[in-house]
């Protein structure tokens, strides 16, 4: 493709597929904790950490992480108290979050609207070299972790009581989730921008398991799907001339909607399959951010 | 050796006592129920053994070791009173059980050959090999129960400790677990389990606690099913009548109260 002679959209280009495979590698394990809108709550907080940057005149990226990771390491700690009030706490801490950005970005020489948008929505276009370099860097350990680490992971996701009693480092594991959650956040949001981050970590593990029976499928099939939704919105938004993030998130999204039809009329069609009618009665399937 | 030690323990949720001076000691290779009504603090006793609720008072022993200083988690195998709540994504019942393996193999290595057929054991044993690869959640609720178990033993412990494992459970499948159970038994396995009925497993149970309002009531046989109240010289010792706890009428506290070792 012609598009991809300039440099810039080749960085663009792999600043995207990386993102497309950490960020459902992760998400999956925040979907099965029934935790899909963290994400996105990290993200909030994560505009402060850009504020942050901009007034100090130090790289964006770096502060962001810094108070992103801060903050999902607070909201896990809340989550461990299992405390009643703790929903409260993290709207307090996303609303606080959000509204601090925009205030510190305000505050900044360069505060014009278009720089808060970047932030908000993503501007994979402008990614630097450096900036590709940091992504490349911070996704492939996140990928690393989530994948080295999946069976621990799985288990704590599956049932957090149990592996505690099988005396797995349950507390490091949930704190290796929290800081890897902010990572992967503030990465995204030169992609796909702070409010459509979860999307990205979310919709293509919602796509994969419609079609999948186990975890590790579902994981695999995901991160295809987050990778191929990436390039594919990367060139489809240079053709058409949309915002990246934003297209890569409908791709995304048209991947769940299909495979979604695609296993009612498949089930419809082969009637001696055996029907989720006989199953156990699914629990509730909301995804709040916390149950308990 | 003993497995299970309590001295003395006292259990408080938010400054409320629900376990008062409690002792219990498990001895290898015994079956061990620990019966009582809803709110007796029966699965407090065994969640706190396990470590998942914190002790107020007394102290617990795991394998002749204090409990803070205990590592060996897997030597215990838990088996919770449901699959837990979790699980928007979909699991296969060999990932879920694969899941009881990892305190033996450790969570920075790959499974092994013998990882892998500890875990097609365990699924045998509980007479579920031919679901390895079907999602959990098609399975029925006495199956899935059944998976739990396997996931206990599938990191070979030396100790079961079980919440309540045939509640709600269906027939078949109680009988499948009472099987299975008797197997661990026979190879060397020491059981603890709570329970509010023990239907099936009771052929099984070496001793019986019944927990009494957050005390030891009775500690022994199992106590005659009802209609033993009837009898003369029964020690009726019945100070509640809350219409919730009738259920513990079948395992009436007979007077003879365990007093502190």
């Amino acid at each position: 493709m012609a598009l991809f002679e300039y440099e810039f959209m080749l960085r663009a280009l792999a600043g995207a597929l990386i993102i497309g495979l950490a960020a459902p590698a992760l998400g999956i394990y925040l979907v099965q904790r029934r935790l899909s809108l963290i994400g996105d709550g990290i993200g909030h907080v994560a505009l402060t950490g850009v504020g942050v940057g901009l007034l100090l005149h130090h790289s964006p990226v770096v502060t962001a992480v810094i108070v992103a990771a801060v903050g999902a390491v607070g909201v896990e700690l809340v989550r461990q108290r299992g405390r009643t009030s703790g929903d409260l706490a993290l709207a307090l801490l996303f609303y606080g979050g959000i509204a601090g950005g925009v205030v510190l970005v305000g505050l900044s020489d360069d505060s014009s609207n278009a720089n808060l948008m970047q932030y908000l929505f993503g501007s994979l276009i402008t990614t630097s070299r450096q900036d590709v370099i940091v992504i490349a860097v911070l996704g492939v350990l996140v990928l690393v972790a989530m994948l080295a680490f999946r069976p621990a992971l799985f288990a704590i996701s599956n049932d957090e009581e149990y592996a505690r009693v099988s005396g797995l480092p349950v507390r490091t594991l949930n704190l290796l989730m929290a800081v890897t959650t902010a990572v992967t956040v503030t990465i995204a949001m030169r992609t796909v921008g702070l409010l459509l981050v979860s999307a990205l970590m979310v919709v293509p593990v919602a796509a994969a398991q419609q079609v999948t029976r186990g975890f590790r499928a579902t994981m695999s099939a995901a991160m295809l799907i987050g990778v191929g939704a990436a390039a594919a919105g990367v060139a489809v938004s240079a053709e058409i001339d949309t915002a990246p993030g934003a297209t890569i998130v409908i791709l995304a999204l048209a991947v769940f909607v299909v495979l979604t039809i695609g296993n009612v009329i498949g089930r419809t069609l082969k009637p001696g399959r055996r029907k989720p009618a006989e199953a156990e009665p699914p629990e509730h399937r909301i995804a709040v951010p916390w149950p308990e | 050796m003993t497995v299970v030690r309590v001295r003395h323990a006292a259990v408080a949720y938010a400054g409320r006592e629900v376990l008062h001076d409690v002792s219990l000691e498990v001895e290898p290779g015994e079956v061990v129920a620990i019966l009582g009504a809803n709110g007796s603090g029966k699965s407090t006793l065994i969640r706190t053994v396990l470590g998942l609720v914190p002790l107020d008072r007394g102290e617990i022993e795991l394998f002749d070791t204090p409990q803070r200083a205990f590592r060996g988690w897997e030597r215990i195998g838990y088996v919770p009173q449901r699959m837990g709540a979790a699980g928007g994504v979909p699991a296969t019942v060999g990932e879920v059980v694969a899941s009881g393996r990892l305190a033996r193999r450790g969570i920075f290595k790959p499974p092994r050959a013998a990882d892998r057929a500890a875990v097609r054991a365990a699924l045998q044993d509980v007479g579920l090999a031919d679901r390895f690869g079907d999602p959990v959640a098609t399975l029925s609720g006495g199956q899935q129960q059944r998976v739990l178990i396997a996931r206990a033993l599938a990191g070979q412990p030396d100790l079961l400790i079980l919440d309540e494992p045939t509640a709600g459970v269906d027939a078949a499948s109680q009988d499948a677990f009472a099987a299975t159970l008797a197997t661990f038994q026979r190879r060397g396995g020491t059981i603890l389990l709570v329970a509010h009925e023990l239907g099936p497993l009771e052929p099984l149970i070496d001793r019986c606690v019944v927990v009494h309002h957050g005390r030891i009531g009775h500690v022994g046989a199992v106590p005659e099913p009802a209609g033993h109240h009837a009898e003369p010289g029964h020690d009726h010792v019945h100070p509640h009548a809350a219409p919730e706890q009738a259920g513990i009428c079948e395992w009436a506290p007979t007077g003879e109260r365990m007093t502190a070792p």
